[in-house]
């Protein structure tokens, strides 16, 4: 009733191969844009856009960029954060080398860097698979976040090892540095994350998003049909490092606006990023944005919106309360719902489209 | 369809949004602080007694005077975990109730908020931790560091050192070594005491502890045995503390030759060490023991009365006095505000006057039962550290005592640092505002 596709005919292929075939789709996602876009800023307070939105943004971005590798391409990665570090230190060293260029331009480079990085600790998934490719990976953690720590250069010989952002404008508005404000911050980050999915969506829908599931599917049987496998799979690495890379620039620029950023992207942060993508569900882009609401935003809303609605809830033991629904919650989706809440979105989708008559 | 997340988003936004505004506006009688607490997470063991002490002046000040000026603290904490992430949600949560002052209480969190101080018109105030640079007013309005930095702490030790050698001459061909937190706040001294190095000629050997591994310096602990440092300075805090106690007693290293950083001069720390623990130091700036009768208020009027989250055993220990200093900054600062502006109910611009013209002289410490606790303090328009008075705690098996007097940092050294680098930083990023805040006259 709701969710009825009757009378809805397709004339071309164009418009049978469209991502968003349904017009209840077209409008809901425009529906949702425009309350991303215009809604939110003008409503939301500048608390619940710098602690809640912005967050949630970054990490659907690293969220689709694991989820490429991992659920796309099924390589198994440990070394997100540390993708994302990298991005983070290329952009901060960009900023210093090249003063004048646009910030934004620079953070979509940093992604190159990541994307470089990413291709050579992809090498090894040639050889390797599932578990033997995670710890591969891991070891990329460790050795980019030791190198973070350890290489002054990356941060500029600063004395406490900090990562200072400066403040750059865009049309002569601050858009990093502290003086910009969070809806700047905001929609920044937002348009960087609908640009940039909107280009993944196009990558998994194309003939490279085929080849990649090809692979993940057996690789194999993948390549007896013609796909090399050495393409796939470091394009793979280089696309998703890309994305993690940029959202990195993004969590320190954006976000964090400086300061302790070795420690930022250390393997509970890979973690997390991957739980993202496991609980949002695997192969799915929508997935991801779930899963990145869900892992990121849930602490923060437990923590201070539950007191707000006036459940006191202390600080330490929201904490607590927190690690244990995270965990249980993960547990939970891993048995009843395996591919994730986006499949729960499409169970609910296809409920809408039958209601009130199930079969 | 990626968009009904953020729909959700909104939704949770919303709902968030909603509570905000239902929670009760700064009434008219009395003024808000937000502070950072760690209550969980690896620091925890640190972070736990601060934040009871820190709470429970701040409940006594409410019990006993009914606030400050006839103004009542309307105190939170807010959960970090020492998280960068989390401390940032915290400031944002700080700023969104108008809190009259920040209180950090991370490295990491300090350099995260640094750069919002002075466009959210909130004060900062790192008791004796950050940013060292931040000492510089000038540069800084609103950003302060009393009752020193750990740069002066760095030149303490060496001074400390230099003390037990016999003058600062016979430093030459020594060695130090500085065990830190390979963080932020664990390279703050490296600066100072590569200066002083150079300076006097001793050796300066560097162990990193990663955030990872503060349980675990098995390998570092080798190294230290391979250089035989004379001296080892320990810039850690939480897990990290413990740790280089039972280590330094395991690897047989002089107990009373390794001296903690301030922060790791908990009574938890040296404990763990057993009985051989005795003679660890610690740098220290408060006094610790419930020997004052700002601590007997605090048994009285709170504790006694249930009020406080700390055991009773442990009131009196040296991190929660130190809570206990910091909350006292906090609201001499409040009082002197209130002085300035004629004011009852303070504002976050009126707290950075107070803060900035705060001048803590000895019959002020005597007035509030901290005579011995700590040494004055004045902050100054360009000072805002004051570099005051430490001295070298030992830990005698079941508590802190003080053998020696009251040290002076060495304060020429600093100074030309603070200002140097405190001018490199606001270059670095660009576009820093020239200070415009008035000066104040000293109270």
């Amino acid at each position: 009733m709701f969710y009825r596709e009757a009378g809805q005919f397709k004339s071309t292929y164009s418009a049978d191969m469209a991502v968003f075939p349904i017009w209840q789709d077209r409008v809901g996602i425009a529906v949702i844009l425009l309350v991303a876009f215009i809604a939110i800023p003008l409503f939301a307070s500048d608390f619940v856009i710098a602690s809640v939105m912005i967050p949630f943004l970054v990490f659907s971005l690293a969220a689709i960029g694991l989820n490429i590798l991992t659920g796309y391409t099924g390589l198994i990665s440990l070394g997100t954060a540390a993708f994302m570090g990298v991005g983070a230190y290329a952009c901060y060293k960009m900023t210093t080398f090249f003063p004048g260029v646009n910030i934004i331009v620079l953070i979509l480079l940093s992604g190159l860097f990541s994307a470089a990085i990413g291709v050579l600790f992809g090498l090894p998934s040639l050889r390797i698979k599932g578990f033997y490719l995670a710890v591969a990976t891991l070891a990329a953690q460790f050795f980019l976040q030791w190198a973070f720590v350890r290489v002054p250069w990356l941060f500029n010989y600063n004395a406490s090892g900090a990562i200072e952002v400066p403040q750059r404008t865009l049309f002569g508005i601050a858009i990093t540095g502290a003086s910009a404000s969070p809806e700047t911050r905001y929609y920044v980050c937002l348009c960087l994350v609908v640009v940039l999915t909107w280009f993944a969506s196009n990558l998994v829908h194309g003939k490279l998003g085929r080849s990649w599931m090809a692979v993940r599917d057996m690789d194999i049987a993948a390549e007896l049909m013609g796909i090399k496998l050495l393409n796939a799979k470091l394009l793979a690495f280089a696309v998703s490092s890309f994305y993690a890379g940029v959202a990195g620039a993004m969590m320190i620029f954006l976000w964090y606006g400086g300061g302790e950023a070795a420690d930022v992207f250390n393997i509970r942060l890979s973690f997390n990023i991957l739980f993202m993508v496991i609980i949002g569900g695997l192969g799915s882009l929508i997935g991801s944005f779930f899963g990145a609401a869900f892992i990121a935003s849930l602490p923060t809303i437990l923590k201070f919106g539950l007191p707000a609605i006036g459940i006191p809830l202390a600080g330490a033991t929201a904490e607590h309360v927190t690690f244990m629904l995270v965990g249980a919650l993960i547990i939970t989706f891993l048995i009843v719902e395996p591919h994730g809440l986006a499949r729960l979105w499409q169970i609910g989708k296809q409920k809408l489209r039958t209601w009130p008559f199930p079969y | 369809m990626k968009k009904t997340a953020m729909l959700k988003g909104a939704a949770l936004g919303a709902l968030l949004a909603a509570g905000a505004v239902s929670t009760p506006a700064n009434a008219q009688d009395s003024v808000y602080f937000a502070n950072n607490a760690y209550r969980t997470g690896p620091f925890s063991g640190s972070g736990i007694p601060i934040g009871d002490g820190m709470r429970d002046y701040i409940t006594m000040i409410n019990e006993r005077d009914g606030g400050v000026g006839g103004v009542k603290i309307v105190y939170e904490e807010c959960e970090t975990g020492y998280d960068t992430k989390k401390s940032i949600e915290c400031y944002e949560q700080a700023k969104s109730k108008n809190t009259i002052v920040y209180s950090p209480w991370s490295t990491g969190a300090t350099l995260a908020a640094i750069p919002r101080a002075h466009i959210d018109k909130i004060p900062i105030l790192s008791m004796a931790y950050g940013l060292s640079a931040s000492a510089d007013g000038t540069n800084f309005p609103w950003v302060f560091i009393p009752p020193f930095t750990y740069w002066d702490g760095a030149s303490l030790m060496v001074k400390h050192m230099a003390a037990e050698l016999g003058g600062m001459d016979k430093l030459k061909g020594k060695k130090l070594g500085l065990i830190h937190l390979d963080a932020p706040f664990g390279k703050e001294p490296i600066p100072v005491l590569e200066n002083l190095a150079k300076k006097y000629g001793f050796e300066l050997k560097l162990y990193p502890v990663a955030a990872a591994d503060m349980q675990n310096q098995g390998s570092l602990w080798l190294s230290i045995r391979r250089d035989r440092p004379d001296y080892l300075y320990n810039q850690g805090w939480g897990a990290m503390n413990p740790t280089a106690v039972k280590e330094a007693i395991k690897n047989n290293f002089p107990i009373n030759k390794l001296v903690g950083v301030w922060w790791a001069g908990g009574d938890d720390d040296a404990r763990a060490g057993g009985p051989e623990a005795k003679g660890y130091k610690s740098l220290n700036l408060n006094a610790a023991g419930t020997n004052f009768p700002v601590i007997q208020d605090i048994q009285k009027f709170v504790v006694e009365k249930g009020k406080s989250l700390a055991p009773k055993e442990k009131v009196g220990e040296n991190l929660y006095n130190r809570g206990v200093y910091n909350s006292m900054l906090v609201v001499e600062a409040i009082r002197n505000a209130q002085k300035l502006t004629g004011k009852k109910v303070v504002t976050g611009e009126d707290m950075r006057r107070g803060l900035e013209s705060l001048n803590i002289t000895e019959a002020r410490l005597k007035e509030i039962g901290m005579e011995g606790f700590a040494t004055p303090t004045t902050i100054s328009c360009t000072d805002h550290s004051g570099h005051s008075k430490a001295y070298v705690a030992e830990w005698d098996g079941t508590k802190w005592t003080k053998p020696g007097e009251w040290l002076e940092p060495l304060k020429d050294e600093v100074r030309p640092l603070i200002e140097a680098n405190a001018k490199d930083y606001t270059d670095k990023a660009g576009n820093w505002p020239k200070r415009a805040e008035p000066c104040e006259k000293s109270s």
